[in-house]
């Protein structure tokens, strides 16, 4: 996913000469192809998160699309204060990009899970959260953000993750994207690298993606919750205030309520070290 | 097409607008009840400079691109610049009036909402880093105009603040200027008997800013060293601003009780006697 991300951004920024790449001093052999094309959009802020994000903050006010990156927790929760007030607040185009999503870098440890990080930014009112389950999904996504500049999070895995579509599919929020065709009305619908293990539990049941959301696109849901009679959601993330919550609380008070079975990672991940396969397994979301 | 207006500095007589900035300032907090009034009344002559003189900013055009930026990191002593922005022209005298009333454009921590306002703060340790990035956003594009950001002293305890000025001297933005509201007075306590800061001077210069130190309430000095080009080539400006909390009102001076209470009817014009009467024998 990394790759397709820098990739498509690359793309992206030699037809728009506002896009820039701030990174917090990582993004080793990932990197390099935009910082060699645009050597004056890219910044490396060091380790220093909260001026990287104040810093993009800045310069989004001032015509650029800010795109900031790092691993996991690094650009999310170490500052967490200035996307809420710097970026979301001021509906300011900073794409917080994410690298590691779930339990992707699993031995490094908890300090390198990303299983919380849907909970603080769909708290945040302008945010639209970008969680791609393929490397297509990737280039979707970015090319939507890109179009439409504003407080947004991409939730990268590593590399390497298998693409499961055979075009770089429509996306918008809100909207989900068909992956698997299947039998009945009882289907799995996923954000983020979960949709690996979505296709695998699928056991002929329509599999669907959701690689855009945000607190507007609640008022979607209840539509297309109701066209079914199960949806199962997925996603490497702790259940607390994640995705299979956040569809939970858009049918709230509506018959599609009942409906709704999240998946998640359960708590116990977060005091273990093993790798992202394992962790998954143990955490309930992989059989 | 619509002509751009020139972007100029002002020329306002910076000691009455100080003086009229004390005063709406008081104004306003009594009117709302609200605190804060000593932080407001520290920076009034660094604001009515930055208005009146040094900032070439201009009310009929509030976005012009080649503006300089202000951003005013210490939120919390917006009713300064409200006033400022009132009596320069850019927001209704009568706006003023609203001040913390429910629905109104004016809340009690700057926002940037209000036309001439760039930023909204209240969380300290944020206006620093955002200047940064304005200041650099001119400097990848080769303009020439100038970011202007003002803390307090207290803020200095954030860590943000330090990213940034390690961010702004390693990429030479002799283009951003920083002032400190050096009042010496937190919260609780003296910033000496809080978290240490000194010695600030020769911290700054370590981290490889152009350094001055200033009488915050020296019109003419602040003047010089706020108009114009940069201090030293290469290098982000830092102006140590020595100032007194609550300067203007005798009895609100250095006093911490006034980081937070607001003024009974008397006391606001005693307050008021005080301000238009030092402008008199000025």
């Amino acid at each position: 996913m990394r790759n397709a991300f820098i990739e498509e951004l690359t793309t992206l920024a030699e037809a728009r000469d506002n896009i820039a790449l701030i990174v917090g001093d990582l993004g080793y052999s990932v990197i390099e192809e935009f910082a060699d094309c645009f050597p004056d959009r890219f910044i490396n802020a060091g380790v220093a998160e909260q001026n990287m994000t104040g810093l993009a903050a800045g310069m989004a006010s001032e015509g650029y699309h800010v795109f900031t990156y790092s691993i996991a927790n690094f650009p999310t929760f170490r500052c967490a204060e200035q996307i809420r007030n710097d970026v979301d607040h001021h509906r300011l185009p900073v794409t917080v990009v994410a690298v590691g999503g779930g339990v992707a870098y699993g031995a490094l440890g908890y300090s390198h899970h990303a299983v919380q990080d849907y909970a603080l930014m769909r708290a945040m009112p302008n945010m639209v959260i970008a969680a791609p389950g393929d490397p297509l999904e990737t280039r979707a996504c970015l090319r939507w953000l890109v179009d439409n500049p504003g407080p947004s999070y991409l939730r990268l895995g590593k590399a390497g993750e298998p693409r499961f579509h055979d075009s770089i599919p429509d996306v918008a929020p809100g909207q989900w994207v068909p992956v698997r065709e299947g039998g009945g009305d009882d289907i799995l619908l996923s954000t983020g690298a979960a949709l690996g293990a979505a296709i695998a539990r699928a056991e002929g049941r329509p599999v669907w993606s959701l690689p855009l959301w945000s607190m507007a696109a609640k008022i979607q849901q209840p539509g297309q919750v109701a066209r079914h009679a199960r949806v199962t959601t997925l996603e490497d993330h702790l259940a607390d205030g994640g995705f299979g919550s956040w569809l939970t609380e858009a049918v709230a008070g509506t018959p599609a309520a009942a409906c709704i079975q999240p998946i998640a990672l359960s708590s116990e991940v977060c005091d273990m070290v093993a790798g992202q396969s394992t962790l998954n397994r143990i955490g309930g979301l992989t059989l | 097409m619509k002509e751009t207006p020139i972007i100029a500095a002002g020329l306002h007589d910076t000691r009455s607008l100080a003086q009229r900035i004390r005063g709406q300032a008081l104004r306003m907090v009594t009117r709302a009840k609200a605190s804060h009034i000593g932080s407001a009344l520290s920076i009034a002559d660094i604001v009515a400079v930055l208005y009146g003189r040094a900032l070439r900013v201009s009310p009929a055009a509030p976005r012009h691109p080649e503006r300089d930026r202000f951003i005013l990191s210490k939120g919390h002593a917006c009713v300064a610049i409200y006033a400022a922005l009132a009596e320069t022209g850019f927001i209704d005298g009568s706006l003023l009036e609203t001040y913390g009333a429910d629905g109104s454009m004016l809340m009690a921590h700057i926002s940037h909402k209000v036309p001439g306002a760039e930023f909204s703060t209240g969380a300290l340790g944020h206006g620093l880093p955002f200047g940064t990035g304005k200041a650099m956003a001119a400097k990848l594009r080769g303009e020439s105009w100038r970011t202007v950001v003002l803390t307090s002293d207290g803020e200095w305890g954030e860590g943000s603040n330090w990213e940034a000025a390690l961010f702004a001297a390693h990429h030479g933005l002799d283009n951003l200027v920083c002032i400190i509201d050096y009042n010496k007075l937190q919260s609780l306590k003296s910033v000496d008997e809080t978290l240490r800061l000194e010695p600030l001077h020769s911290k700054f210069e370590a981290f490889g800013w152009a350094v001055r130190e200033v009488d915050g309430h020296d019109h003419e000095a602040l003047t010089k060293l706020l108009e114009g080009s940069p201090w030293e080539a290469g290098k982000p400006m830092m102006l140590i601003a020595h100032t007194i909390k609550g300067k203007g009102v005798s009895f609100m001076e250095n006093k911490v009780e006034w980081h937070y209470r607001n003024p009974t009817p008397e006391l606001l014009d005693a307050a008021l006697a005080e301000i238009e009467g030092a402008c008199g024998n000025a």
